[in-house]
């Protein structure tokens, strides 16, 4: 038997939200947009500083604003964001109430407070040490009690969120298995647990070096486990983003998945290898062994691509299947031409899964590739690499999904529906531009995090190719682009939140949203042959782009 | 009656029953990462001689 609680009924959905997770998951979604503003403008301030002609900002403010811009959009705008999507997967969509819900304010306000403690110190200048925060840099502790208390609140999270699934199969509240969209919140929940563990075992002893209680960390372990943190969390962000393209498949056109098997054995390949790939940034660790590079970033994580190779079949392949439901039969392509280019909620997700597979997919594996890694390793090649990934991949996801959860959950028109059709397509560019001429400048040796490529001050010299110097000037170009895309986002959704109310419907809503949310089954057959060329045009990129990096790496490394 | 693994179609395959349990999903994706990651890396760092 159910257990009541006060809820409200979604007049566009017919969703019965539970009060609770309504307003965490509001505050969540509103505390991401305000750092996603935050970290995006320091992101544009890095960029033209990068930028030789421009040099914006001294030393010790761009080491400050390239801290700021990592902690504030790497961790908080994402993780503040996935926590909303934790509680939606759970409480609205599983049709139950919330566990424990005052441990999910207390989660929220540690969130805050420590995401709050992490940019006061890095803004005081003591804390400049970058989002690896590797040692023997040392922060202020506020810095590193600040990430612990954030991380605290969202391991708290992840609890609420498996707590509620007890919940939900306890009333039996849904059938079967959970949706597939909740699902793939599990699986970045799981991904979550092993991040923030991982996060606890190596900054609360570092918090407790830098208030000199204890004399000292290895660099090596410090890294090690360090990067089980910060390259899972970015696993988080692919399970949650690749939950939301999902969702907006099914919302926008009440798409099944072409197998629900398929979908789901892609996301446990997640949970079994993704979080393994953090061993490709240490690559060129002297200290440890091949076989714990190569077991980790190549037999095991390659497990993990074929899984997003997986999604990136079926998403689109949904998509199709939908559309070709609809009578757009024609040819390869009638189906996607015919799509709504003009609603943000599916061109964001496709841009998404665009820049996702074929920038930030495909550079992982060049990079996860032991021999090819050593020809771009720390150089701005990396930086290039995920800004495909987190900015053009998870960010845009997201984006994609709040034009249709905003105006949904808090019931108001969208503030400039006419923007909000160009919106991601400026990002989107934006981007795309960031993380091609990143990764073109890296290919040349520019290295990453270094705030003047000419040497103008340096006693030791080097010249790159004039190439490389114009091609961080259009990394500058592009990151006004997409810093007026993201700037557009934000202002977006806050002025649609303080804006004018929905008009009330006139009669119960049909819910075709909900119900492709919360439903089971497949699409009628394996009929989309418009993915499967897109498919294959993506592996023949694969591959050459591969070979070429192999080439690439005969010519610098001249042994005869 | 059906037992918890059944349903009226028949038994539940492994897979399914693998996947629709959160706990155990959750048990196999800290604990994979941290054997063949964390520790195996903590082994490889604490492996690497003390310089004299």
């Amino acid at each position: 038997m159910a257990a009541t609680y006060e809820y409200r009924t979604c007049p566009d959905t017919g969703f019965k939200i539970d009060l609770n997770a309504d307003k965490l998951i509001k505050w969540n979604a509103v505390s991401a947009v305000v750092f996603l503003l935050i970290g995006g403008f320091f992101g544009l301030l890095v960029a033209l500083t990068r930028w030789p002609t421009v040099h914006l900002l001294d030393a010790e403010l761009f080491y400050l604003a390239l801290t700021a811009h990592g902690v504030d959009i790497l961790l908080v705008w994402l993780i503040f964001f996935e926590m909303a999507l934790l509680y939606f997967c759970s409480s609205v969509l599983l049709q139950c109430r919330l566990a424990t819900p005052k441990f999910g304010w207390l989660a929220y306000w540690l969130m805050l407070g420590g995401a709050a403690m992490g940019n006061v110190a890095v803004l005081m200048g003591e804390s400049s040490v970058m989002f690896t925060s590797y040692v023997p840099m040392k922060a202020s502790p506020l810095f590193y009690l600040g990430l612990i208390l954030f991380a605290v609140g969202a391991l708290i999270v992840c609890f609420v969120f498996f707590g509620t699934l007890v919940i939900a199969k306890k009333e039996k509240t849904y059938e079967g298995s959970v949706p597939l969209v909740t699902f793939g919140a599990i699986v970045a929940a799981i991904i979550a647990v092993y991040t923030i563990v991982s996060g606890a075992v190596i900054l609360i002893p570092t918090l407790a070096w830098s208030l000199g209680l204890i004399p000292y960390i290895d660099t090596l372990l410090y890294k090690v486990i360090w990067w089980g943190l910060g390259h899972s969390s970015q696993q988080i962000n692919v399970s949650a983003q690749i939950a939301c393209w999902y969702a907006v498949a099914a919302i926008v056109f009440g798409a099944k998945p072409i197998s629900e098997k398929v979908c789901r054995t892609a996301f446990l390949m997640y949970i079994l290898f993704l979080q393994l790939a953090s061993a490709h940034h240490l690559l060129v660790e002297p200290g440890l062994t091949s076989e714990f590079k190569i077991f980790n970033t190549s037999y095991a994580f390659y497990l993990a691509v074929f899984g997003s190779m997986m999604h990136g079949l079926t998403v689109p392949g949904a998509m199709e299947l939908a559309q070709r439901r609809k009578g757009y039969t024609k040819g390869l392509f009638e189906w996607l031409r015919k799509a709504p280019w003009g609603n943000p909620a599916f061109s964001g997700t496709f841009l998404s899964i665009v820049i996702f597979g074929f920038l930030g997919g495909i550079t992982g594996v060049v990079m996860g590739t032991e021999q090819l890694n050593l020809i771009m390793h720390n150089t701005i090649y990396v930086p290039g690499h995920f800004h495909a990934t987190t900015a053009g991949g998870t960010t845009l996801a997201f984006m994609a999904l709040s034009y249709w959860l905003v105006p949904t959950l808090w019931q108001r028109e969208l503030w400039a529906p006419g923007l909000a059709k160009i919106q991601p397509y400026l990002f989107g560019i934006g981007v795309t531009g960031i993380a091609l001429f990143q990764m073109g400048a890296g290919t040349l040796g520019v290295s990453r995090r270094h705030w003047d490529m000419t040497f103008a001050d340096a006693t030791l010299t080097y010249d790159y190719p004039a190439a490389a110097h114009l091609m961080m000037a259009l990394n500058g170009v592009f990151a006004i682009i997409a810093a007026i895309g993201g700037g557009l986002f934000c202002i977006q959704m806050v002025l649609t939140i303080i804006g004018k109310k929905k008009a009330a419907p006139a009669e119960a809503p049909a819910a075709p949203a909900a119900e492709a949310l919360t439903g089971h089954g497949h699409g009628a057959g394996l009929a989309v042959p418009g993915t499967f060329v897109l498919a294959l045009i993506f592996l023949t990129t694969f591959v050459l782009y591969y070979f070429v990096n192999w080439k690439y790496l005969s010519e610098v490394w001249i042994l005869s | 009656m059906t037992e918890p693994n059944n349903t009226e179609d028949g038994p539940v395959p492994f897979m399914q029953q693998l996947l629709d349990n959160p706990f155990l999903l959750l048990f196999i994706g800290v604990a994979l990462p941290s054997v063949l990651y964390t520790i195996w890396g903590i082994v490889d760092v604490m492996s690497i001689p003390v310089g004299q």
